[in-house]
């Protein structure tokens, strides 16, 4: 058997979750592309080029981040500013980045504006339309950014990249872990390198 | 208490949709003297919800709301039922429990928070249907009281499963017939204000919601004697306007109808001793409070 790639989709209505075909999560200073185990600065790399040559790179800050709930979060913030601003200044002129807020997880009636939030319970509706093709999720408690990375794979092609936190997720196209300030002024480092060369 | 622990990141407040904005910007935490007059002007007291227009359970949420003394070191522990279709609008942190076992999660919460923060004083609060609190959920129910679990549960009594098309609950009075209990009720209604005194709550009110300021009061002698002693129990009448037949105008007389002298909902209260005391300090501190609002007013306007 071919071993599973966490490709985007669209997938299917229920995508298996990445874990149970066996894709890992990385070990600090690492991160997985498509569920390959790589060295971080590779996933840096990559990440940085699926940033430049998206049609509408965006950035989906969560709770973690939005709320000012203590001076880490308040750092993040600052970084996650940086890295939209490098993002706009450093996309071709064709590209539309955004930043999208996951304010909150609730399920929300009667209905979400796709235009202005993204929520955990159906986030293809905000990927859809705005027509994004390459996300970052940062900010995101877990158990919600697993349900929601699935639910993307599932019924779109957007790439998928999380700044985890913590140990990094399986259901993301790429993942980062143990996200610090420094670590997304490095990505966005990154980016302003690649700049012209995607 | 304040509105510091939700300050949105200043990078991103132009992003943030504006019910959040609204949100942080009207709250009522930290207010001296919130309460029920603030329904209507704060978002966070309830702006929009999905029941039924006119549903008597909306008011009470907001009236409860407007309530708590401690509102951002709450925990709302909620069930199925119509009540679940509230909270996803209630911006107090909320766990949804499965169907009758929120008396379990509160327990095991108040602990943890306990545990956690040992000097913050935290409330857990259930609010849940009475066919989650008294048929599926009576075990958890009644064991937390048995524990003396230091938290309130709140029973929003509407006499029926409302929100799966009108089942027989066991609050439900006898000889009533609803759509799904064609032969009507054969039992007599449960008394579970008498059995949650004789289980050892310390503060029990049985009542309806028609009076905001009342309601304002049992609230917060049940939060804070639940945080100071044990368990305290109200059991509120909001009764289902779709399953008895009223318009969305008519719940406010028909809770009046069911609270008059000798009826069902004629108000009803049992203090434990040691509750009566804590009441009668909180409402000292609470005039005292009043008075020195008053002294300040006047002094302004000199
Ligand atoms: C474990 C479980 N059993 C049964 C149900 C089905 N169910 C959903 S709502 C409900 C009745 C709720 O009645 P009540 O607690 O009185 O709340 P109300 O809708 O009347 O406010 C039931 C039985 C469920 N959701 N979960
Ligand atoms: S079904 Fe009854 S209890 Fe439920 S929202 Fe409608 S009126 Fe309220
Ligand atoms: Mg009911």
């Amino acid at each position: 058997m071919k071993p599973y790639r966490v490709l985007p989709g669209p997938e299917e209505f229920l995508p298996p979750s990445a874990a149970s075909m066996g894709i890992r999560l990385p070990d600090p200073d690492q991160g997985h592309i498509e569920g390959r185990i790589v060295p971080e600065e590779e996933a840096m790399e990559r990440a940085a080029q699926v940033f430049l040559s998206a049609k509408v790179p965006t950035i989906f800050p969560g709770p973690l981040v939005l709320w000012s709930w203590n001076e880490k979060a308040a750092k993040k913030a600052t970084a996650i500013q940086y890295l939209y601003d490098v993002i706009r200044e450093s996309v071709s002129s064709e590209a539309r980045p955004m930043i999208i807020p996951m304010a909150d997880y609730r399920p929300k009636y009667p209905k979400i504006n796709p235009e202005v939030e993204i929520n955990p319970n159906h986030p293809n509706l905000t990927i859809w339309h705005n027509k994004i093709d390459a996300c970052m999720f940062v900010g995101v408690h877990c158990h919600q950014a697993n349900l929601a990375l699935k639910i993307i794979r599932g019924g779109t092609d957007c790439f998928t990249i999380a700044m985890c936190a913590q140990a990094g997720h399986e259901d993301a196209n790429l993942t980062f872990r143990d996200a610090t300030p420094e670590k997304i002024m490095n990505f966005a480092g990154w980016i302003k390198k690649l700049k012209g060369t995607v | 208490m304040s509105k510091e622990r939700i300050k949105i990141a200043p990078e991103f407040r132009d992003i943030m949709p504006p019910e959040y904005r609204d949100l942080v910007d009207d709250a009522t935490w930290g207010k001296e003297g919130r309460g029920w007059k603030d329904v209507g002007t704060s978002k966070e007291l309830i702006e929009e919800h999905s029941l039924c227009a006119g549903c008597p359970e909306s008011m009470a949420f907001r009236y409860i709301l407007s309530s708590l003394p401690s509102p951002e070191d709450t925990v709302m522990v909620g069930s199925t039922g119509c009540t679940s279709l509230v909270f996803p609008h209630v911006a107090v942190h909320n766990i949804h429990s499965l169907f009758g076992n929120q008396n379990a999660i509160a327990s095991g919460l108040k602990r943890s928070l306990a545990a956690r923060f040992p000097d913050q004083g935290k409330d857990v609060v259930v609010l849940a249907g009475d066919g989650a609190t008294v048929d599926i959920g009576l075990d958890s129910t009644l064991q937390s009281w048995f524990r003396q679990e230091k938290f309130t549960t709140i029973c929003f009594d509407n006499e029926l499963y409302a929100n799966t098309g009108g089942q027989e609950s066991g609050l439900m009075q006898k000889g009533f017939v609803a759509k799904m209990a064609p032969i009507g009720k054969q039992f007599e209604k449960v008394r579970l204000p008498e059995i949650a005194r004789e289980s050892g709550c310390h503060y029990v009110v049985n009542c309806t919601v028609s009076k905001p300021s009342l309601v304002e009061k049992v609230v917060r002698n049940a939060v804070l004697v639940a945080r100071e002693l044990g368990p305290t129990y109200l059991q509120m009448y909001t009764p289902c306007i779709l399953e008895i037949g009223k318009q969305s105008m008519e719940g406010l007389q028909e809770m009046r109808d069911s609270e008059k002298p000798g009826l069902r909902f004629a108000y009803k209260e049992y203090a434990s001793p040691e509750a009566k005391e804590l009441i009668a300090e909180i409402a000292i501190k609470e005039k005292e409070r009043k008075a020195a609002a008053k002294a300040a007013l006047a002094q302004s306007s000199v």
